[in-house]
């Protein structure tokens, strides 16, 4: 056998020995994420394609994660809500996260590993282009639209290129003042917006395999950003600890073949990254951090399914304990566990939720906010010429709302350093 | 499927994001409602810088105030068309202002696949950037079987790159349809009643 795990688990799902990439398969379908901005259009695709009376391939396999629009006062976004609510009830989904309820949780990505909707072997489709994030669970995971995803709730199939693998390693262990985040970047400057255009990156070296969940996630949630089809790292004992905490169900593993089939191998030596910004307005629009430290912010965000993590938060109150911050600074957790965490978290005996409350920082709740702006009330949204300095995942125009607003993305250390200071700054200044 | 599609360039540049598109505050209205619908077609290309849009003067309206149909049909861009999110909006706000066919360089893959699946318009990849010798108001003409891109204005012709076996899916109208057609659904699954 020569086949990259991607091969592996689109032959499975294809019920092949093997395949090829290039070719077009038709692959079983293990779960469909779908959200509140996409969900009502897959619905009435669903509809009016199997019918009024029409149910779900399979209720269990169907997760339903309202996360973008939920705190808003828009008519339009609340009545997205209301489809949703009235499908499921319709339909009986047993995995419905309903805003506004207990059951509540925030941004999918995060969601579907917290509630242990992530397996490693399986095959996930989300009306979302992060949904490659899942990936970091050693599984196929990739983002689709409105009518690919009503035909899988109608058939529980999706036709499927086979993509190209693209291997990403890295050796020896990265510096402690290095993240994810800077490392994705910097592949994301390395390769191009559209160097994994159709292709598969996969993550791999000991450096990576020291990554906790959470920093994997990071890495696999920006593959889109570089154009990719997926992301996945193997699983290993990382991996089998935080699914085992989440749900029970039987997974399989699959490993890369020592003999399979790469596009393109590249290795890194680890401890040679620094930390990097990508400036407006692309995500491969790379720089040193330390290069730009002459760029003034106005604002400086912290959230999203890239950088809203507790590890993110972790970071970030590293730096900003016991300081104050010189520029408007939002914190959003991605889910509700993390808004939970930042209670319970602590540093020097104070909680996470008190170091940032103490710097000055506003504290939102958990969602999706200003990462893709949204409705004009949302939290932490541009309205005019801020220059913003975030751990999100996209600076393209308008992005976090206003189209004259710039965008620098960047690791939480460096958000949270840039914060203290008001220019960007990098994050070795506070580090000793 | 029309075999001849011709009408107005609109031309734009490299990495055209799906926020550009159609800007995340718009994702909101219905799909499904006819009326409610047009409201796409009045924001599609609204997130493009102004001088961008158009290319290569830029500041050329591409819907005009109060409309939510175009003036031009065909969009030619350069590489990496469409890149971002996965929202289906994108191609479905460029249908319902009555563009029948992006011709890229390349394409960002979600988009590619929507515009295909849900038969919102033909995506089309060129054998090199035709961005700088079309004009926005270059009258064009596509022959979609001979996969040909004649520009009429300027009296040249290109050979695309084959759309290989996505023509089935195109031919059909979309994924639905061509699963209907080669079997891939059961007639049980095809009630598609009004
Ligand atoms: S946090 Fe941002 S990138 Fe992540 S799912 Fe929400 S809008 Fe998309």
């Amino acid at each position: 056998m020569d086949m990259t795990i991607t091969e592996k688990i689109l032959a499975a799902h294809a019920r092949k020995e093997k395949v090829q990439p290039g070719e077009n398969v038709w692959v079983d379908v293990d779960v469909l994420m779908t959200h509140d901005v996409c969900g009502p259009g897959t619905i009435g695709i669903f509809k009016e394609q199997f019918g009024k009376g029409a149910k779900v391939w399979d209720r269990k396999k169907v997760v339903i994660i309202p996360d973008h629009y939920i705190f808003t006062s828009d008519t339009h976004a609340n009545r997205n809500i209301d489809i949703l609510r009235e499908f499921v009830a319709e339909q009986d989904l047993p995995h419905y996260y309903d805003v506004g309820t207990e059951d509540y949780k925030g941004v999918c990505h995060l969601a579907l590993a917290q509630e242990g909707h992530n397996r490693p072997g399986e095959v996930l489709f989300g009306t979302d282009s992060h949904t490659c994030t899942s990936g970091a669970f050693g599984m196929f995971a990739t983002g689709i639209g409105n009518t690919d995803a009503a035909f899988i709730l109608g058939t529980g199939k999706l036709w499927v290129k086979v993509p190209e693998s693209m291997r990403f390693e890295f050796t020896g262990e990265f510096p402690s003042y290095i993240m994810a985040k800077d490392i994705i970047l910097q592949v994301i400057g390395d390769i191009g917006v559209d160097g994994a255009t159709y292709r598969t990156m996969e993550w791999t070296g000991s450096a990576i395999m020291k990554f906790s969940m959470e920093e994997r996630m990071t890495l696999c949630n920006m593959a889109i950003e570089g154009g990719g089809k997926n992301a996945v790292i193997e699983a290993d004992d990382t991996t089998f600890e935080y699914v085992k905490r989440r749900t029970d169900r039987p997974y399989t593993v699959y490993h890369s073949d020592p003999d399979a089939n790469y596009f393109f191998k590249k290795t890194y030596n680890a401890a040679d990254m620094e930390p990097i910004v990508a400036k407006p307005h692309s995500p491969d629009n790379k720089a040193l951090v330390k290069d730009c430290t002459d760029v003034k912010i106005d604002r400086s965000y912290i959230g999203s399914c890239t950088g809203g993590k507790l590890t993110d938060f972790l970071a970030a109150a590293k730096l900003l304990n016991g300081k104050k911050v010189a520029v408007d600074t939002f914190i959003v957790p991605a889910t509700v566990e993390v808004e939970k965490d930042l209670q319970q978290e602590k540093l020097d005996g104070k909680s996470l939720m008190d170091i940032f409350k103490n710097s000055g920082c506003h504290i939102g709740d958990a969602s999706c906010a200003a990462c893709l702006g949204g409705p004009q009330d949302t939290f932490g949204r541009t309205h005019g010429t801020e220059v913003v300095v975030s751990t999100t995942n996209r600076n393209f125009p308008g992005r976090m709302g206003s189209k004259q607003s710039e965008v620098y993305l960047a690791s939480p250390y460096t958000v949270a350093a840039s914060a203290l200071t008001g220019h960007i700054t990098d994050p070795r200044e506070f580090f000793q | 499927m029309k075999h001849i599609i011709e009408g107005k360039a609109y031309v734009l540049g490299d990495d055209i994001d799906t926020d550009q598109i159609i800007p995340a505050e718009h994702l909101v209205y219905s799909l499904s409602d006819p009326e409610e619908k047009k409201n796409y077609g009045k924001f599609a290309l609204s997130g493009v810088p102004t001088e961008n849009a158009g290319l290569p003067d830029g500041g050329k309206v591409f819907v005009s105030e109060g409309k939510h149909e175009s003036e031009y049909s065909i969009i030619v861009g350069g590489k990496n068309f469409g890149c971002g999110s996965s929202r289906e909006h994108a191609p479905a706000c460029l249908q319902i202002a009555g563009i029948q066919a992006v011709v890229a360089e390349s394409y960002a893959r979600i988009f590619y696949r929507n515009s295909v699946d849900g038969g919102f318009l033909i995506p089309f990849e060129t054998q090199s950037n035709l961005t700088n010798e079309t004009k926005t108001g270059d009258e064009l003409s596509i022959d979609v079987e001979k996969e040909t891109f004649t520009n009429k204005t300027t009296g040249k012709t290109h050979t695309m790159k084959s759309l290989g076996e996505i023509i089935e899916i195109i031919r059909a109208g979309n994924i639905f349809e061509y699963a209907r057609q080669s079997g891939l659904i059961q007639p049980s699954e095809t009630l598609n009643s009004p």
